[in-house]
């Protein structure tokens, strides 16, 4: 709810930063241009660079070839022309500077490019050459925000604590009031009108037996409706949201980037676990993604926040990003479980995501939504036992139903199967 | 008494005027307790603040907010991997064939891993010889989890063990080895029957000189060896397949047991369950109740000496070559009848024996080369015992004697298995350089200067040689979990040979493979190679009248046939054995095998003096059962060659008179835990590793306390808990007369048991599906007990420890009973029985049928939880825990189990389990549930049971739970034979069939339908989903 109140002021924060923003970036688009006029064009450089560089090369890092920035300051433009053409032949040809290139980068080859012209390459460059931009003011401007956001709780907090202030005094004022005019009266011997006294309503209530039983039924009853709740959700963790070592994602991974689930824990498709994927399966990708995109960022979490987690995943795997190689020191991850189901319970993940098609969702709810996991269903035995009462076993072009399938819907006259029917009710099925 | 020496206990005491010292001579105290002060004075008590009153609700107070925070569920940690391998699946089996080969035990097998681990055992079923994994290789993985282990090499010092580095290790070894000044290096080593290790052995005796090997079986097979030298000049084991015989006559060849390296049970098998009218007729000749003289139809009681005069005469018989008659009258009628037997079978017969002694296995040669019996494989002989006891006797004397320069024992304990341990070991300190390769430290290793610590079979590389042809490969199917080094590795780095073992291995290999790849092989686990037939065989072959020839060709076994003959028995005979459990001990420190329940006896955690009933009679050793059921025994001094052995004594029916019989592999003490320091060491009687000494025993006074399970030996008549028949009655009548239905009435009317008509439940459609059905042939059933163990492992089946199993409290889910018939047969009783005549008879007469008889038929039924389709247990259980499954299994919810015991009490089969006690985390239970390194063998599918609830076999849920889904997954439907229990799996003589019985063209709906099949107490009807099948004895008497 807090959220939601400061949401306007912040967007509107955020709206005057990128303005301030894009002034800030007005010179470098100038400098860009200047770049064009004297080689390229950025634009089809950007795109050339993007499908055939980009998975080797970055501008300003180093990668698995070198950082492109500066290139045509290292390398002369005939020099570049020939090495992205065939830059085998080249250190074949024994080429010093080819050589000391192929032999820094472990004597990785370069794909050969014959089909880039020397236009081609000069657009890239083009592109490459662009500097880094400054440093991006929005860390600023999150600072900026926060601080405005942080007066602005403060002046609520400030005319609250003036308003208790001022009722506090009303208080203090009306009690010396009434005193006073109580010794005024005492001093004029004013006899004051004596409150009748009636019988006290809780003594009556006291006396009152019918009222009393009433009550008390009522009040075991609520406290035992409360103990009952309080006792049936002892190891149940719905909602579940631990910690974890690394701040992971699921909604940048699953959600903006549609990573499919079964991609990183692939062994729910054939084993009883789901998995959780070993930090080789991260390194797929990350290997090449060092950084978040400045709009990953949001306002809770900032871009050099979830640059510093991946930084977390590379001391973990034993990353050299200066090399752009292992250094097999590793430490692994100590992740939180959250869905723990009880030892006596056996669950299968392949029996439910490759033989049923189940949609991970399902049980797991809208990871893809989850800045951070928490666990979404109660886990009881109950949820089980409903789902398979009311899930359609999934039987159409699997051989294994078909006989199973006929002569069942022939017993309980039915077209389509649950679990329950298949007998997935059955205690054995799940505890041994 | 007089001595006037002072005592202290500490330093202060030695200061005469310490004021300490006086203090505590008068009060236990420094300071003095106020206990007086405080309960004496009863004011200040009662106007204390905290009253009993309050004591005790500030206890109930904390008790209860302690419970409610623990209600808060714990924080899990998962780890995954940093880089997964490529083919670990957290969650899925991996199988790696490899094989076990520890000098005892040679098997092919199958290891299932999960996440890395081995957890359990399975039979290779590419492996066309040893495939079969018995009890203690199926136990072998929880030998890997053993944490007696050594973790690391050690140099043994005055003070104790050190712990040194391998390079250490090295340097100071070949220091050592260099500065023998051409004294003799021994290597001392087991049957490794390994050609890459043969190979390495011979490299190292090319580096340095004088180098000796000596090979050394703990239980010896010095004799057949020798024998089948003389006759076909390979030092090696006669192979025999049993499969091809239709008449096997025994004398003394335990072949279902450890009889030359074992292995022969799903061949003996194939022969003896009935086909077409017929099976094969085995007749056994022993002096110890055996596994395979409690499957013979007929058995003959002999005491030793009389082993070798039945071979000696059996050879008269068959060949017709003179050997003089000595033969008491009863034995006599039973070698002529098992003569003409194996005269009317041809080659189809064949002989084995035992006997350890030349002569006798020269004329077992010679007896199947004269009937060319078609069960002996010349061609393949077995290779894995090559132990030579002479050449250990030799070394012995030769350590003594101060020529031994040098000693590297490999993967034996001669100091512990040696019957002159002592002197081997007194030959030990004389020896300049002693190191020991063992993964305990065991008698020898911590006699020897070094030990170098060896890994388990299952982190090691190896290869094998099974039989001539057939080769087996050893891999590692987990990492090391200690710092150890193997044998063979560290014999290549003594030899300045860089090299891996494994590529050592494929490059001694390349001559084996032959068009195989090694991946393949290493895969397969095994190869067989087609090996020519040898020259003597392809001599007789060829020359059909030639056979007295070849017979007189080699060794005179006319002479040694009349040697046997003239031999004369000397006081009591004593017959060394190994039990099915420990065999020759090597795995003493593992508790699956240690409370596995010995077959015959069913007694667990002992061994024993086996002593005959009119034996026990005379020397008036006893046996009783005592009150709460348990079973005493009186002790006896069994005296050989002046070493005394006490023991306690088991009373075996058809031991014969004049003989007793004691295991080897007991006694241990050195690298075991306390727990597992059972039984006495018969190997100190092992007097020239021979088997059988004479000895004269007498009572001790004492009474021991056997862990027996079971209380009742005979069957008392009941003869519908064991169905048999003879294969005469069994061609000839009708199945009703042999395999009858129990009926009852109803209304007047007779109506089989099975009948809808006199049914009291509904029944269920189980129509639909799948229906599972397990069939044990009590045919086939060897009783060897690689099941029980099977399921230990499977199940996580708790270890209880002696104590616990003397209360009746074992776990087990599957027991093999094991019935004796007090008369010649099954029948008798049951007519004995029929046959009372009043109360007064039935008192006497059924105490009678308890006692066994001297010779008694012998039958063992596998019981695990039944199934019943009307389960008895299902209808008295409160909370609904066990209820029934369409499939066919009754399922048993552990988390629902309030403990009633209701089910137990109502169960007629008596399989339920009850855990007394949390038996995994608890150190009152100290075998592998306890420790981090014993639970790595825990079936992760399978829930560990926990203190007060009920447990039973539940038909491998877990296994047929896991193949209907990958059937699922893979879309198809399942194909018979794919549905398996633990059981069933380890089961390699095919007495235990499951499966799908609503896939009618499946093997158990057969089974089902057969002629021999019943259910136990069928009368009952509890319908049960295991069957079993008619025990049929090829006997025509009776």
């Amino acid at each position: 709810m807090k959220q939601v109140k400061y949401r306007n002021s912040a967007s509107k924060l955020l709206f005057l930063g990128t303005v301030f923003l894009f002034s800030l970036f007005q010179p470098t688009f100038g400098q860009a241009d200047a770049a064009t006029t004297s080689g390229g064009d950025v634009a089809k450089g950007e795109a050339l660079f993007k499908s055939l560089c980009a998975s080797c090369h970055k501008r300003y890092k180093r990668s698995t070839g070198p950082a492109l920035f500066g290139v045509t300051e290292r390398h002369s433009t005939e020099w570049i022309y020939s090495w992205v053409k065939n830059s085998a032949a080249m250190i074949a040809a024994g080429d010093a500077e080819a050589i000391a290139i192929w032999e820094e980068y472990k004597k990785t080859p370069m794909n050969a490019f014959p089909q880039l012209n020397n236009a081609d390459i000069d657009n890239i460059l083009a592109y490459v050459m662009v500097p880094k931009a400054a440093p991006p003011k929005s860390a600023g401007a999150t600072a900026q925000a926060t601080s405005t956001g942080g007066g602005s709780s403060m002046s609520t907090n400030l005319i609250l604590s003036a308003l208790v202030l001022v009722f506090a005094m009303l208080v203090v004022v009306l009690f010396l009031v009434n005193k006073t005019l109580k010794n005024f009266a005492a001093a004029n011997d004013i006899a004051l009108p004596e409150a009748e006294t009636r019988k006290p309503i809780w003594k009556a209530f006291i006396e009152n037996q019918f009222l009393v039983l009433v009550t008390a039924i009522l009040v075991l009853l609520a406290s035992g409706y409360f103990v009952y709740g309080f006792f049936m959700q002892v190891g149940i963790d719905q909602g579940y949201q631990p910690i974890q070592p690394i701040h992971y994602s699921h909604r940048i991974h699953a959600g903006d980037n549609k990573i499919e689930c079964k991609y990183c824990h692939s062994s729910a498709r054939v084993s009883k676990h789901s998995g959780i994927p070993s930090l080789n399966v991260c390194m797929n990708c990350h290997k090449s993604i060092a950084e978040v995109a400045e709009t990953t960022a949001t306002e809770d979490y900032s871009k050099e926040f979830y640059d510093g987690e991946i930084q977390k995943l590379y001391k973990a795997v034993g990353w050299d990003e200066s090399t752009q190689s292992y250094t097999g020191e590793t430490s692994p991850v100590k992740w939180v479980r959250i869905h723990n189901l009880p030892d006596f319970a056996y669950f299968n993940h392949s029996q439910h995501v490759s033989v049923a098609g189940v949609q991970c969702q399902k049980c797991h709810g809208p990871v893809e939504e989850m800045e951070i996991m928490y666990q979404h269903a109660p886990l009881t035995m109950g949820w089980c036992i409903n789902c398979h009462r009311e899930t359609n076993v999934k039987v159409e072009g699997n051989a294994y139903y078909e006989k199973i399938h006929e002569e069942l819907s022939k017993k309980y006259g039915v077209d389509k199967l649950t679990a329950a029917q298949m007998g997935g009710l059955e205690c054995g099925k799940c505890h041994y | 008494m007089s001595s006037n020496k002072k005592y202290w206990k500490s330093v202060e005491e030695l200061n005469e005027d310490s004021s300490i010292v006086e203090t505590l001579q008068q009060n236990e105290f420094v300071q003095e307790i106020p206990t007086d002060a405080f309960l004496g004075d009863k004011a200040s008590l009662e106007n204390s603040s905290t009253s009993r009153r309050d004591f005790l609700k500030y206890v109930g107070f904390s008790t209860a907010a302690a419970s409610l925070a623990a209600c808060e569920g714990p924080v899990v940690k998962s780890i995954p991997y940093v880089v997964q391998p490529e083919r670990i699946v957290p969650g899925v089996a991996n199988y790696y064939a490899t094989t076990i080969a520890d000098g005892f035990d040679f098997a092919s097998v199958l290891i299932k891993t999960r996440e890395g681990r081995p957890i359990k055992v399975e039979n290779n079923n590419l492996a066309t010889s040893n495939g079969e994994a018995n009890a203690r290789v199926h136990a072998s993985v929880l030998s890997l989890y053993d944490n007696a282990r050594l973790q690391g090499p050690k140099r043994n010092e005055e003070s104790g063990a050190v712990d040194i580095s391998w390079d250490v290790l090295d340097k100071e070894v070949a220091a050592k080895l260099n500065a023998l000044g051409g004294k003799e290096l021994v290597i001392l080593t087991q049957t490794f029957a390994s050609p890459s290790t043969t190979k390495l052995i011979t490299e190292f005796k090319a580096k340095y000189q004088n180098v000796k090997h000596v090979v050394y079986d703990a239980v010896s097979y010095t004799e057949a060896l020798d024998a089948y030298q003389m006759m076909y000049g390979e030092r090696a084991l006669a192979d025999y397949d049993f499969s091809k015989a239709t008449t096997i006559v025994s004398v003394a060849a335990d072949f279902l047991g450890d009889w030359q390296g074992g292995g022969y049970d799903s061949a003996y098998a194939q022969g003896r369950v009935p086909k077409n009218g017929k099976m094969s007729k085995h007749i056994h000749f022993e002096a110890n109740m055996s596994l395979t003289g409690a499957n013979a139809d007929t058995r003959v009681p002999a005491t030793p000496t009389q082993q070798k005069q039945v071979l000696a005469a059996l050879y008269s018989y068959i060949t017709g070559a003179g050997a003089k008659n000595t033969l008491e009258a009863s034995l006599q009628v039973a070698v002529e009848k098992a003569a003409k037997t194996i005269k009317k079978a041809g080659s189809n017969a064949v002989v084995v024996s035992g006997v350890q002694d030349v002569d006798a296995q020269l004329v077992v040669l010679a007896i199947n080369k004269a009937i060319r019996s078609k069960a002996f494989n010349e061609a393949t002989p077995r290779k894995i015992r090559q132990g030579n006891a002479k050449a250990v006797a030799q070394l012995v004397s030769d350590m003594n004697a101060g020529k031994v320069g040098g000693l590297l024992i490999a993967g034996v304990d001669p100091v512990y298995t040696l019957p002159n341990g002592v002197a081997f070991r007194e030959g030990l300190a004389k020896v300049a350089i002693s190191v020991a390769f063992s993964m305990h430290a065991n008698d020898t290793a911590i006699a020897c200067d070094y030990i170098a610590t060896t890994p388990h079979y299952l982190e090691s590389w190896g290869d094998v040689e099974l039989k001539k042809g057939s080769y087996s490969l050893m891999q590692p199917t987990i990492r090391p979990l200690f710092d150890t080094r193997q044998f063979q590795e560290t014999l290549l780095k003594w030899t300045g040979n860089s090299i891996a073992y494994n590529d050592y291995i494929k490059n001694a290999w390349t001559g084996v493979l032959g068009g195989t790849s090694w991946s393949q092989a290493l895969h397969d686990g095994v190869l067989v190679k087609p090996v020519l037939a040898s020259a003597a065989l392809e001599n007789a072959i060829n020359t059909p009248e030639g056979e007295q020839e070849t017979v007189v060709a080699g060794p005179n076994v006319g002479a040694a046939a009349r040697r046997l003959s003239t031999v004369k028995s000397n006081g009591l005979e004593l017959t060394l054995y190994t039990k099915t459990a420990l065999g020759d001990g090597q795995q003493a420190n593992n508790p699956w095998l240690q409370e596995m329940p010995d077959p015959i006896t069913r007694a667990s955690w002992d061994n024993y003096l086996t002593v005959s009933k009119a034996d026990a009679a005379e020397l008036r050793l006893e046996n009783e059962n005592v009150a709460n059921g348990a079973l005493n025994g009186s002790y006896a001094k069994v005296v050989v060659n002046g070493v005394e052995v006490i023991a306690p004594v088991i009373i075996q029916p058809g031991q014969a008179k004049g003989s007793v019989g004691l295991a080897l592999g007991y006694g241990k003490k050195e690298g075991l835990k306390e727990e597992m320091q059972v039984g006495v060491n018969a190997y100190t009687l092992y007097v020239n590793q021979n088997a059988v000494q004479s000895a004269s025993v007498s009572k001790v006074e004492g009474v021991h306390e056997f862990a027996c399970v079971q209380l009742h030996n005979t069957l008392m008549g009941r003869g519908d808990i064991i169905k048999e028949t003879t294969l005469e009655i069994f061609n000839t009548k009708d199945k009703h007369e042999w395999n009858a239905i129990p009926e009852v009435s109803k209304n007047h009317i007779e109506y089989e048991v099975t009948s809808p008509e006199v049914d009291l439940w509904d029944e269920f459609d189980r129509s639909v599906g799948h229906h599972f059905n397990l069939s044990i042939d009590l045919n086939a059933c060897t009783g060897c007990g690689a099941c029980v163990i099977a399921c230990h492992a499977e199940n996580n089946v708790p270890v209880v420890g002696k104590s616990e199993v003397r209360r009746s409290r074992d776990m087990h889910w599957l027991r093999i009973d094991r019935y004796y018939s007090s008369q010649d047969t099954f029948e008798g009783d049951n007519d004995k029985k029929d046959n009372i005549a009043g109360l007064r008879s039935s008192l006497s007469e059924f105490g009678e049928m308890e006692k066994p008889s001297e010779n008694p038929q012998v039958a063992f039924q596998p019981v695990m939880c039944q199934h019943c389709n009307h389960a008895p247990c299902e209808t008295v259980c409160p909370v609904a825990a066990t209820s029934h499954g369409r499939q066919g299994q009754n399922h048993m919810a552990y988390n629902r189990c309030v403990g009633t015991r209701y089910c137990a009490n109502n169960c007629p089969y008596k399989v339920r389990r009850f855990n007394w006690f949390l038996y995994n985390d608890n150190d009152e239970f100290d075998y592998h549930m306890n420790n981090d390194l014993g639970r790595m063998v825990i079936n992760p599918d399978v829930t560990v049971r926990s203190r007060g609830v009920m447990e039973k076999c539940s038909m491998c849920m877990q296994m047929t739970q896991k193949t209907i889904l990958d059937a699922k997954r893979d879309g198809r439907v399942i194909k018979d034979g794919e549905f398996q229990t633990a059981c069933s799996a380890a089961c390699s003589s095919g007495a235990m069939t499951f499966g799908d019985i609503n896939d009618k063209e499946s093997k158990v709906a057969k089974l089902k339908e057969g002629d021999r099949m019943y259910h136990l107490l069928e009368h009952v009807g509890t319908k049960p989903n295991v069957m079993y099948q008619t025990k049929v004895r090829n006997t025509t008497e009776a």
